[in-house]
């Protein structure tokens, strides 16, 4: 069902943990869908030098969290903010089509840590420009608590 | 060194099929070949089989022979159940009465049913899985013609009162259908004394084969036909015979049949060691199902801030074979219904993990899970965002 990558990022998951004192934090996802993402940035300078996660979720979620903090590690935030969940999804050699939503909730995650680092440097947050209706599915994050994977 | 040996702990999923049966299989694939329908001596072997496993059957359940009808499974019998009594009983009623825990053999029969104008009323039940008597009682009303309630559930393994329910439905003259595919060799079953008026079952739950069932329908109930055809089955299911099959479930009903006082004996006390040291030595963890009242290879338990796929693969690197009701696995991303049913919030019934002891388990194969299990818990809730959340929230909580 799993690709080699996604089985290699699942058991031995990249960058997991907090980082104390961080930058930027996004937590997206909620429990009730069986899935949520707690991204923590490190930034120096516009650049991420660190990138840690907890995830509660499948297999996908937890690879996707894994590959995504290693993609961003290194990147300006302009970089780490072009990162999409298909790159994602690409760099884990595939998943699943119903596993999808856990790609998205990567880049959900990445960008709702650079927008907290913005705001909190009272910077104005960068606006979502793809709505990922495609790969989305309906998936939820609104108030309804429908998962809708 | 060997190969690892594969833990499987899923027999509510499926069994191994047993070599007494395989082998009592094999001549109905080589040599008595003949179409049971067919009039030379081979075929009239094949009659002979056919006829010798349903008396196997019957036996199994306190049933006539001639009330027993051979199937391709659960769900067909489960199907020919709903549909063809619904059908069959139009006239007196419209009114059907099942679980919210049912198998979706049921579930989704009856919503079908809904749609061609048939009213379904989805009994709750308590917090073990337990359907309430009473609530049945009061659930039959005049246009009622059936009620459908499963012996024993898959997910929490919960045993229902069906005797009980039996007798309610019959008094109130409203016909009750088991699907019974869980309970057979785990739960001695009378449909006579225990006014079934049809049951369900499945061979391969029993370590028999797949592709095989059977319907129980007691003489007289009114019921349409769901396959239609050939004249087999004395004109209730037409389709020729799934002969080495049919021969399989004999066998094997017989031999789930044979002690289940004996077989239950030694699962029960691998299973209660289980569940005893898992409860005490996993914090955040709540038995799912009836504390007693449960099939005798069913453990089922939720471990809170986890979610179940993540645990089923940590288990199967280890060779364990489970399952587990969160959504993550299910094609439909849907929690079980049968969890939220008894009440389980949805965020832990996506960490739930069920392990159904079958024959072939060992004690070593307890002590193996054992050692495993806490191990991949604790490794999960280690990245879990909600247990940080939950240790952070506690005094001396720490993270791990």
């Amino acid at each position: 069902m799993y690709s080699e990558t996604v089985m290699d990022h699942f058991k031995n998951p990249r960058n997991v943990g907090e980082i104390e004192n961080p930058d930027g934090v996004g937590e997206v996802g909620n429990p009730v869908c069986g899935d949520i993402m707690k991204i923590f940035l490190k930034i120096e300078n516009n650049v991420v030098v660190d990138a840690k996660f907890l995830t509660f979720g499948c297999g996908a979620a937890i690879a996707s969290s894994s590959m995504a903090t290693e993609l961003v590690r290194g990147k300006t935030l302009e970089e780490a903010w072009q990162l999409s969940n298909k790159a994602v999804a690409e760099a884990l050699d595939g998943l699943p089509p119903i596993k999808m939503h856990c790609s998205v909730l990567a880049e959900e995650g990445i960008h709702k840590a650079i927008n907290d680092y913005r705001v909190k440097h009272g910077m104005e947050p960068w606006q979502e420009t793809s709505t990922h209706a495609h790969d989305h599915g309906d998936h939820n994050h609104g108030e309804d608590l429908t998962c809708g994977h | 060194m060997g190969e690892k040996r594969i833990i499987y702990m899923d027999h509510s999923a499926t069994t191994y099929v047993r070599k007494e049966v395989v082998t009592a299989m094999i001549p109905y694939f080589t040599e008595h070949f003949g179409n049971p329908s067919s009039i030379y001596g081979i075929a009239r072997e094949s009659k002979r089989a056919v006829d010798a496993a349903r008396a196997q059957v019957a036996k199994a359940l306190g049933a006539d022979p001639e009330e027993i009808y051979f199937t391709s499974g659960g769900s067909e019998s489960d199907n020919w159940a709903l549909k063809g009594v619904a059908y069959a009983n139009r006239k007196r009623g419209n009114h059907i009465i099942t679980t919210q825990i049912e198998h979706h053999a049921v579930l989704h029969t009856c919503q079908f049913l809904e749609k061609g104008g048939f009213d379904v009323t989805y009994l709750p039940v308590d917090k073990h899985g337990l359907v309430d008597p009473a609530a049945l009682e009061a659930a039959i009303t005049d246009k009622t013609i059936l009620v459908s309630i499963m012996y024993a559930n898959n997910e929490v393994g919960t045993i229902e009162p069906i005797a009980e329910l039996g007798a309610i439905a019959r008094a109130r003259k409203v016909y009750l259908h088991t699907d019974a595919v869980q309970a057979i060799g785990n739960v001695p079953i009378d449909v006579k004394a225990q006014n079934i008026d049809m049951l369900s079952l499945s061979a391969h739950k029993f370590y028999g084969p797949k592709g095989v069932g059977a319907l129980y329908i007691r003489k007289g109930v009114r019921i349409e036909n769901l396959i239609h055809g050939g004249g087999q089955e004395r004109k209730r299911r037409a389709g020729t015979e799934n002969l080495a099959g049919i021969v399989g479930l004999g066998k094997a009903i017989e031999l789930a049949t044979a002690d289940i006082p004996g077989h239950n004996e030694k699962i029960l006390g691998m299973r209660d060691r289980l569940i005893k040291t898992v409860l005490a030595e996993i914090p955040h963890t709540r038995l799912n199902g009836h504390p007693e009242k449960r099939l005798p290879g069913n453990f089922n338990v939720s471990f809170e801030f986890i979610e179940g796929e993540s645990m089923l693969l940590w288990l199967d690197d280890e060779g364990i074979c489970a399952s587990t009701g969160s959504a993550c696995t299910s094609g439909s991303l849907e929690p079980s219904h049968v969890l939220l049913a008894t009440g389980v919030p949805v965020e832990v019934s996506h960490g739930s993990l069920r392990l159904t002891l079958g024959d072939a388990n060992t004690e070593q194969d307890v002590d193996t899970v054992l050692a495993v299990l806490p191990k991949v818990v604790s490794r999960l809730r280690a990245m879990s965002p909600l247990y940080q959340k939950e240790c952070a929230g506690k005094p001396g909580g720490s993270h791990v």
